[in-house]
């Protein structure tokens, strides 16, 4: 056997390699809306942040060739999303879910207006760690050339876990999300502590737009994203507003995200987008199953309106 | 009539601040904002070419309004008007050609038009009424099972046009058999709009009557007024949140048969283009009430509508009509700020 040809092994390769791969804007948008949500908002706006993150990564990039000030630029820009997101969010009697879809919609019209020009030329895009250069076969050496924010990303999620549990910062977001009224009366600014959450969270979502257009797919397109930060929200029910089960939940998504055109490359192409959609079948199955009229979802913040 | 004085005086006013944000926005990119509404009206609404095009954007998005209006007044946020359409025009080609024969069995064409609009109303009220009835049996949040749903039905859709319901004869995009020629749909005389919008209207003017005159609607506002004052005084809470669901499904669903009716002819990835999202949009200005829907689809679809004029006369982006949407639904949301907040629109005290 030739052995470049590895038949159906190049499947579980390409598997292997697009979970690391299509998982790393997903683990971050999955981090983005556990830390809102920790907080007791939902950001349902998240596709909008995301779009302007990749938008404002990729012209700086192209602008000052430096695809890393992208990077800065894509975590500022989502940040000031977050921001707006948790500014309406203030005012009395608005509905969070309802703000997200604005924002949903506001950020994808305000990516595309200003993107625009970018559509055209080429920035520089981020470098990847080739970990698999110790390989002959070039499917295993494709698969392991990871990105930075791939690491990055497992970083934040352990960095968010310990500072939850363990930092000041931690238990307050927790009890404001858990017990507004109680954390009030405790004396923790409520308002200000959301705020706050939910601008972090934007600039993580926004770091995740720029892996979109700087890494993979690495380019500034419309439908660039394919509702990454649409399904932050189930991302996070997966993964039961835990950080490093973020990780676990975004690398299976990114893992099936790769498994329809790994088989299509194998001549296997009948039941492709059916396996693209398997994880949204598989997170309704997961809400069917762990859903109780009596009691709210294992983990989810008190507060959240979305699991009331 | 003072509280739908306040709505409507808040609404226009945030309506005029969103225009005034995206004005700033314009000059900020170096266009005169008042020659830029100039066109925007004149490509919305200002002759009968644009006012047609305008028409036809609107009728697809004031049955998908429903699908978020009539739920949120049994207190649930669906945001499945997306997944639903997509549903129905699936479930509307099945029976357009499914009735294929009709002819040959001496029956009048119209048998399958109907038969073709009725399929797509049940496909999209079974769609939406699956998350009511996980609501009411599991606790199932209905935002997150139908943002679930969407994503599930559009997958559906294309396994379905690509594959088992291919025509190996449109090579172009994959797309399903076309439905026979008889069964389409015209445009309504007069007005050259398609049939998708007078179905608009009168669901719009329905579903203001079945919540305005009836016991079903009475019991719907309690319901999304007070969930455990419904359950109190014995309101069936599981049927009238199924029953919900289902009206604003169908009316999702039925936007996706007159799509394919009307419009496309066959089911393709067309279908999904946003109209469910815009539903959504349309549903929260008009604050749930299917009467205020009929306008503000006409303003949303007119905004859409000029996008091509706008990016033709200013080299404004195609988005730019989206970034003034998103603008509108973000100063409406605020806006519910000021209610209770206007001393013109409040009780008086009485003197005493």
């Amino acid at each position: 056997m030739n052995p470049g040809d590895i038949g159906w092994w190049g499947v579980a390769l390409a598997v292997a390699g697009g979970a690391i791969r299509i998982s790393t804007p997903y683990l971050f948008v999955s981090l983005a809306e556990t830390l809102t949500e920790k907080s007791g908002r939902v950001n349902l706006g998240l596709e909008g942040t995301l779009l302007m993150g990749a938008m404002s990564g990729y012209g700086v990039s192209f602008l000052s060739g430096s695809p890393w000030l992208g990077v800065l630029a894509a975590a500022l820009a989502g940040a000031a999303f977050g921001l707006l997101h948790a500014v309406v969010c203030n005012l009395p009697r608005v509905n969070d879910v309802a703000v997200g879809i604005g924002l949903f919609i506001f950020g994808t019209g305000l990516a595309f207006f200003l993107g625009k020009p970018f559509v055209e030329p080429r920035a520089d895009r981020l470098p990847v760690w080739p970990l698999g250069g110790w390989s002959d076969v070039a499917a295993i050496r494709a698969a392991l050339d990871v990105s930075p924010l791939f690491f990055a990303g497992i970083a934040v999620a352990f960095a968010m876990r310990w500072a939850l549990a363990n930092t000041r910062w931690g238990l307050i977001v927790r009890a404001v999300g858990d017990n507004a009224e109680a954390a009030r009366t405790a004396g923790y600014p409520v308002n200000l502590t959301r705020t706050l959450a939910t601008a972090a969270g934007g600039l993580f979502a926004g770091i995740a737009g720029a892996f979109l257009s700087l890494s993979y797919p690495g380019t500034w397109a419309e439908g660039l994203s394919s509702g990454q930060g649409l399904m932050a929200v189930t991302l996070v029910i997966f993964a039961r507003w835990h950080p490093l089960n973020c990780f676990w939940v975004s690398l299976l998504f990114g893992g099936a995200s790769a498994l329809g055109p790994a088989l299509q490359a194998v001549g296997v192409s009948s039941y492709y987008y059916l396996i693209g959609a398997a994880p949204y079948a598989l997170t309704l199955a997961l809400l069917i199953a762990s859903s109780s009229r009596r009691h709210r979802l294992v983990g989810a913040p008190g507060e959240l309106s979305i699991n009331r | 009539m003072r509280e739908r004085a306040e709505a409507a005086a808040i609404t226009a006013g945030a309506l005029l601040a969103a225009l005034a944000l995206f004005a700033l926005f314009l000059l900020a990119n170096g266009r005169d904002p008042l020659a830029v509404y100039a066109v925007l009206w004149l490509g919305g609404f200002g002759t009968p070419f644009s006012l047609q095009a305008t028409l036809t954007q609107a009728a697809p998005l004031m049955l998908t309004a429903l699908c978020t209006a009539i739920p949120a007044r049994a207190g649930l946020l669906v945001i499945g008007g997306e997944g639903a359409l997509v549903a129905g025009g699936v479930f509307a080609v099945l029976a357009g050609l499914g009735t294929a024969g009709l002819a040959t069995a001496g029956l009048p064409a119209s048998v399958g038009t109907v038969a073709t609009c009725a399929a797509g109303a049940a496909g999209g009220a079974a769609w939406i009424a699956m998350a009511g009835a996980l609501k009411h049996l599991r606790g199932v949040n209905e935002t997150i099972s139908t943002l679930l749903l969407n994503y599930i039905a559009i997958a559906v859709l294309n396994h379905l046009v690509s594959g088992p319901m291919r025509d190996p004869a449109v090579s172009l995009k994959a797309t399903s058999w076309a439905i026979p020629q008889a069964t389409m749909v015209g445009t309504i005389p007069g007005i050259g709009v398609h049939w998708g919008f007078a179905f608009g209207v009168i669901a719009c003017l329905l579903a203001f009557a079945l919540l305005r005159f009836t016991v079903f609607g009475f019991s719907v506002d309690v319901l999304g007024g007070n969930a455990r004052a419904a359950q109190l005084v014995g309101l069936p809470i599981g049927r009238l949140t199924l029953i919900a669901c289902a009206l604003g499904g169908g009316g999702a669903g039925l936007a996706g048969a007159a799509e394919i009716i009307a419009v496309h002819g066959a089911a393709s990835s067309s279908l999904a283009v946003g109209f469910g999202y815009g539903g959504i949009l349309v549903a929260f200005l008009s604050r749930q009430n299917p009467l205020a829907i009929i306008f503000f689809a006409i303003l949303v679809g007119g905004i859409s509508a000029s996008g091509g004029l706008m990016q033709r006369r200013f080299d404004l982006p195609d988005a730019a009509t989206q970034v003034l949407q998103g603008m509108i639904f973000l100063c409406v949301l605020a806006s519910n700020a000021f209610y209770g907040r206007i001393r013109l629109f409040q009780p008086r005290a009485v003197a005493e």
